[in-house]
């Protein structure tokens, strides 16, 4: 008479792992925090980059990536090279050019009144600016308004955000006014940070006749900003150098702003795989507690083991049993450190106004490695606990 | 006091004893049933079985035993610590190998049986009743008492009917929701017992199983005993209590890894 195999189902394996877990609680929870903690680390960090990249991606949306600036570069004889006066103007007859602005530095100083040392420039530049170039970067006022045709000519300016913010202005209602080298300028708008233009930020911007009348500016412009639909975005930037400096095309730099934007999103990208294996780190450290509870659990639950064995165990039962309870501490610990992670990231996302991005593929990679992190665990644990034989295991209480 | 109860177990073990060797009307029934033969196969036979724990001097633990257990039989393994009892029992219940000599369960010599096939005849036909019970604190007594199925891939449902039918024969019908904290030492044995007896084995063996108990509990488990035995399980006794193997219609008596003498009781 042949007695038939010894079967342990699936779903009483998952209750013994779960019995066995439930046993000692207060050792389950704290040997899990171990691998919730490497999870929670790893999430929040890849779930805070992906958060932030997404916010560019919206930013860049927003803002519109086709937007192009011309600025002069250098000449072959690398002496500083300058734009004519009339490129402004041939930059808008390109066919597409929907919409052209420009910008032209004044060698002069703000100040927030003349009594100011005139060392303490505060880093902020003077800038001719035409009519159109809020629209034509973007941009919006915080504050009062935008130059106009009428208030371009006359001694009448808007400051940055950082400008702003150095000055101690923040009304624009006409009753501030700063000194912008001999003269006084009436303050009537101030801008919000202007993503694509960020030169803006840290300048006071004056009328373009203004600042030809009152601070002796040459009218050469130090940077074009000029946008056109999507598709000829590649066609404009082919004529645009030869169009704004038809003499010297090698002496003008185009680039495109929204390229400088996502660059910087890229570079997180280092610092992120940094922290991502200080979270690695961690995982291990907590695979290793895990372990340590598994092979004292092991140590404490001989007579358990003997009584299975004399139950109808076999070795790869016992086996079984530990190992599926490693991976369960260990797993609880990653679902922890997934829901911990992602509170987190949501949080710190929410507060800096980002959308919250937290990538599908870090939660599967992060249930992965907890799972893997408790096979490996609870591998030793296992392996002793089946070597056992089952008269020594009854024999020791 | 414990007389009356004890002479009592005594009368029904001995008028028992002649029916021992063969199985009642409604013997434990193997799950695999083979045609009727005129002689079943012991549940257990040992022949020359030599068992020698290594270490320095390796100790003896059993020497030449031979010993043979038919089915539904009731028999008291006695005699001093060390003498070997508890080697016996784990090599008759398949926990140990002997060194040198024939093992057989129901016929099968167990020297070429794997682990896994060790495993399968203690699930299937051997039940287990230790000293210390063995109960899982966290659990009631009738998920104690199912585990005794767990090794058998039947469903939880079925374990857990088999179980409350299980309490019931041991008379805990109405403590099947009580954790052994809750219960008193007899009450746990009997639901160790009942642990032991769900799957329906051919063999129980139980290591002392009045050890942990005052002799009033004890004799109870003892007339339990005796009641399995008389419901057609082979049920092996180790212990050191004189009383409990007077109640027992054959009594083993071993001494230094022997066996000293082997005397049934006859009515």
């Amino acid at each position: 008479m042949t007695p038939e195999p010894s079967r342990l189902r699936g779903a009483d394996l998952a209750g013994l792992a779960a019995a066995g877990m439930r046993a000692r609680p207060l050792r389950a929870v704290l040997s899990a925090l171990g691998i919730a903690v490497g999870i929670a680390a790893m999430v929040v960090v890849v779930g805070i980059s992906a958060s932030s990249r997404a916010e560019v991606e919206a930013q860049l949306e927003r803002l519109g990536t086709n937007l192009l600036t011309v600025s002069p570069g250098r000449s072959i004889t690398g002496e500083e090279a300058s734009l004519p006066p009339e490129s402004v103007e041939m930059v808008g007859r390109i066919g597409p050019v929907t919409s052209v602005g420009a910008i032209g530095e004044v060698d002069a100083n703000v100040y927030r009144n003349e009594a100011i040392d005139p060392n303490r420039s505060n880093g902020i530049a003077v800038y001719a600016a035409t009519v159109d170039l809020l629209g034509t970067v973007g941009g919006e006022v915080a504050a009062g308004r935008f130059l106009d045709e009428a208030l371009a000519a006359y001694p009448t300016t808007v400051l940055g955000a950082t400008t702003a913010e150095r000055l101690g202005i923040s009304v624009a209602d006409g009753s501030v006014a700063v000194w912008i080298g001999d003269a006084r300028f009436t303050v009537v708008g101030v801008l919000e940070p202007v993503p694509l233009a960020p030169e803006l930020d840290a300048s006071a911007l004056v009328g373009w006749p203004a600042a030809e009348a009152e601070l002796g500016f040459d009218g050469a412009p130090t940077t074009i900003f000029e946008r056109s639909p999507d598709e000829t975005v590649a066609a404009v930037r082919e004529v645009l150098a030869a169009t704004a400096n038809p003499e010297a095309p090698q002496e003008t730099v185009v680039s495109r702003p929204s390229d400088a934007l996502a660059a910087k999103a890229a570079t997180d990208r280092t610092l992120t795989t940094l922290l991502l294996s200080l979270g690695g780190v961690a995982l291990l450290v907590g695979g290793i507690g895990v372990a340590n509870t598994m092979v004292i659990a092991v140590l404490e639950r001989r007579s358990e083991i003997g009584l299975r064995r004399s139950l109808g165990a076999t070795r790869a039962h016992i086996r079984l049993q530990f190992l599926a309870e490693s991976m369960l501490l260990a797993g609880a610990g990653g679902i922890g450190g997934a829901v911990l992670g992602g509170a987190v990231t949501a949080g710190f996302a929410l507060w800096q106004g980002w959308p919250v991005a937290i990538p599908l593929w870090a939660l599967a990679l992060a249930a992965a490695a907890t799972v893997a992190v408790g096979a490996v665990a609870g591998v030793y644990p296992a392996a002793k606990a089946a070597r056992y034989s089952p008269t020594i295991a009854l024999s020791s209480y | 006091m414990d007389d009356q109860t004890s002479t009592a177990v005594r009368v029904r073990a001995d008028a028992e004893a002649p029916s021992a060797g063969r199985a009642g009307p409604d013997a434990a029934p193997s799950p695999d049933a083979e045609p009727p033969r005129p002689d079943p196969p012991p549940v257990v036979e040992l022949a020359g079985v030599d068992r020698t724990y290594p270490g320095r001097p390796p100790v003896a633990a059993l020497r030449g035993v031979d010993l043979t257990v038919r089915p539904g039989e009731l028999l008291a393994v006695v005699g001093p610590s060390g003498s070997g009892k508890s080697t016996l029992l784990n090599i008759a219940g398949t926990l140990d190998r002997a060194d040198a000599g024939t093992v057989r369960i129901d016929g099968r010599d167990l020297s070429a049986c794997s682990d896994r096939r060790l495993a399968a005849i203690r699930a299937h036909r051997i039940g287990f009743v230790f000293q210390q019970f063995f109960l899982a604190p966290g659990a009631g007594a009738l998920d104690n008492v199912a585990d005794g199925l767990l090794y058998t891939g039947r469903p939880r449902r079925e374990r857990r009917a088999a179980a409350a039918e299980t309490l019931e024969r041991v008379g805990l019908g109405d403590r099947a929701h009580h954790r052994p904290g809750e219960l008193s030492g007899g009450q746990r044995q009997r639901v160790a017992i009942a642990r032991a007896l769900v799957g329906d084995p051919g063999l129980l063996l139980t290591d002392e199983p009045t050890g942990a108990l005052d002799s009033a509990t004890g004799e109870a488990i003892v007339e339990l005993l005796v009641d399995l035995h008389r419901g057609g399980t082979a049920v092996v006794v180790i212990t050191h209590d004189p009383q409990v193997a007077a109640a027992m219609p054959r009594r083993v008596r071993m001494r230094d890894g022997r066996i000293e003498s082997d005397e049934a009781v006859r009515g």
